[in-house]
């Protein structure tokens, strides 16, 4: 049996008010996260209960402290949406957490309804400022100045699996795999080697192979153990290496790949063959690299190039995953990693309509050829910036986009569909369904799990821990009823077939376990 | 599988792979229409480049400097 595909990605956008004689961070997200509502309703408020952020997949548990926010603070903090997906604010950000996806299309989909609904928050937002003030979101990872902000990928993983196979075949791949995720940089940061411009956003921001932390030394393989589902069965891989991209293709690609080397791990057949010398400082220089063509030194003796060792991982699945194990969307991944490696072989400068850091390198050297500024000029690095602001009229990308500049992968519609659609295929369709309809019945959620309350009485906590559970295939007759009390019942007397509609239950029997 | 056999499989594969190589290479054009599309780009970005003059932030230097983060994740 083929291990599900269950991926979900985290952006934290930059955020900025015009105008204001101090900027404070954390009163512009809270403004902007509670200026959006997808329905006529009170918040739900997030469930910490069920989170386990210090879990490391080493095998131990990390001192640290846990947040357990008031109710009142939780549902200023949090906002989870009707498609599946969160919404809130972490440290001094917007964060948009998509929905659990089954595909890198999908992905590429939700995670641009995301984007949307930041820029509809914004507009809401600036409606209640003085009319001088104007709020710009940006979708990067830094202010330039050596803070840095994630995008996170988060991909379901079997437990057997040892996770030094991981560490092993993914770490040259997370290092080489910039030359297509990555979203361009103009400077240097963290006190790192100078450049004018760079392939990556974050690349200057790792420092060591492997570790827990996400704010301070930033790891290449990040240990978070933490599954949001059946521990006994699933790991969690957190990825904290890659770029927000504003690319689709970037995005699909990114994701698609990723998936598909994790198969590769998973047949047991990666192992250590492309382990670098050293990793943390090859980061940094494929990001200068723009030429993708530098030789980077393995442990076995041999040079590989970024886009040979992209190459090597791209061949072994073509050996290694049978063509009637890949699906059509696997198919057109794998076509366009074909494509956009040769093409970057040729001249990268060749993918100015695909790739994030290309479009933008073609931009900034037009403008600075027009103008005949240097690098360092700072209209230069405002266009990086601006490369990444999400206002339909002044986001340079954007602009790029409308004039029809861009290669992309899915439609307008689908992506606004997607703001208050769940994807039908997890179990975001049974979260986003739940809150569509019954939204004030339900106290909390969490990704695995959802309280609900009805009529103040005893809460009621269903559990979700197979997130390839609670589709419409497998829901879509349980949800079919007018109330939340409705719903409960029916999830009751369906205990004996909790197989068949879904994993809704903290172990394999159970059912609906009251916990008040 | 005998050496004929193999040789076929081979042969195969050969072909399969070069369909796939001008399939997916379509995007190779004759030079003159490099030149072309080349062209068409150039007047594309210029008619951007004349945008961005009109929408970039004004005082950019003040605007970059300030534009500070705090870390997050």
């Amino acid at each position: 049996m083929t291990f599900p595909s269950i991926i979900g990605t985290e952006t934290e956008y930059g955020i900025s008010i015009k105008n204001v004689k101090e900027q404070d961070p954390v009163g512009a997200s809270l403004l902007v996260v509670n200026s959006y509502k997808d329905r006529d309703a009170e918040r739900v408020v997030w469930d910490y209960d069920q989170e386990t952020p210090m879990m490391d997949a080493r095998g131990f548990i990390t001192e640290g402290e846990t947040s357990l926010l008031k109710e009142d603070d939780n549902s200023v903090i949090n906002d989870i949406l009707i498609n599946g997906g969160r919404y809130y604010v972490d440290h001094a950000h917007p964060e948009y957490c998509t929905p659990e996806c089954t595909t890198a299309r999908d992905i590429v989909v939700y995670e641009k309804a995301g984007d949307l609904i930041l820029d509809f928050s914004r507009l809401n937002a600036e409606a209640t400022l003085p009319a001088e003030q104007e709020i710009i979101i940006y979708k990067n990872n830094t202010d330039y100045k050596g803070h840095s902000y994630g995008s996170h990928e988060n991909y379901l993983f079997p437990r057997e699996i040892e996770f030094q196979d991981l560490v092993d075949g993914l770490i040259p791949f997370f290092v080489t795999r910039q030359i297509i995720a990555g979203s361009g940089k103009v400077g240097s940061e963290n006190n790192t080697d100078p450049a004018d411009f760079q392939i990556s956003q974050r690349a200057d921001f790792f420092e060591t192979e492997v570790g827990l932390s996400t704010m301070v030394a930033r790891p290449i393989i990040n240990t978070r153990d933490e599954p949001h589902a059946n521990d006994q069965v699933y790991r969690r891989l957190h990825v904290i290496v890659g770029d927000s991209n504003m690319s689709e293709f970037s995005i699909y690609l990114k994701i698609g790949i990723t998936s598909l080397v994790l198969r590769l791990i998973q047949k047991g057949v990666l192992k250590d063959q492309f382990k670098l010398i050293d990793p943390v400082s090859d980061m940094k220089k494929v990001s200068r690299d723009l030429t993708c063509r530098q030789k980077l030194n393995l442990n076995n003796g041999l040079q590989q190039s970024p886009i040979e060792l992209q190459r090597s991982y791209l061949d072994l699945i073509h050996k290694f995953i049978p063509f009637d194990q890949l699906s059509e969307t696997d198919q057109d991944i794998l076509s366009k990693w074909d494509f956009t490696l040769r093409e970057l072989e040729l001249d990268p400068m060749r993918l100015d309509q695909h790739l994030d850091w290309v479009i933008k390198k073609r931009l900034l050297e037009a403008y600075t050829d027009r103008h005949g500024f240097d690098w360092k000029d700072s209209r230069v690095r405002m266009i990086d910036l601006q490369y990444h602001d999400l206002r339909p009229d002044k986001g340079l990308y954007l602009r790029l986009l409308k004039n029809g500049r861009i290669v992309t992968i899915v439609n307008r519609e689908e992506v606004v569909e997607a703001i208050t659609q769940p994807p039908t295929d997890t179990r975001a369709y049974f979260r986003g369904t739940c809150l569509r309809k019954f939204t004030q019945d339900i106290y909390s959620v969490s990704w695995n799990s959802m309280v609900f309350c009805i009529d103040d009485s005893a809460l009621d906590k269903v559990f979700m821990d197979r997130p390839h559970f609670g589709s419409k295939a497998l829901v879509g007759d349980l949800l079919n009823c007018d109330s939340a009390r409705q719903l409960v019942e029916k999830i009751r007397l369906a205990n004996d077939r909790l197989d068949q509609v879904g994993d809704l239950s903290p172990n394999e029997a159970g059912g609906i376990k009251d916990v008040v | 599988m005998s050496s004929d056999e193999h040789q076929e499989q081979e042969e195969k594969t050969t072909q399969t792979t070069e369909q796939q190589r001008t399939s997916d290479t379509e995007n190779i054009q004759p030079d003159t229409e490099i030149t072309e599309k080349g062209e068409e780009i150039k007047d594309d970005l210029d008619r951007l480049l004349d945008e961005i003059d009109e929408i970039l932030e004004e005082d950019s230097e003040e605007f970059v400097e300030n534009y500070i983060q705090r870390g997050g994740e």
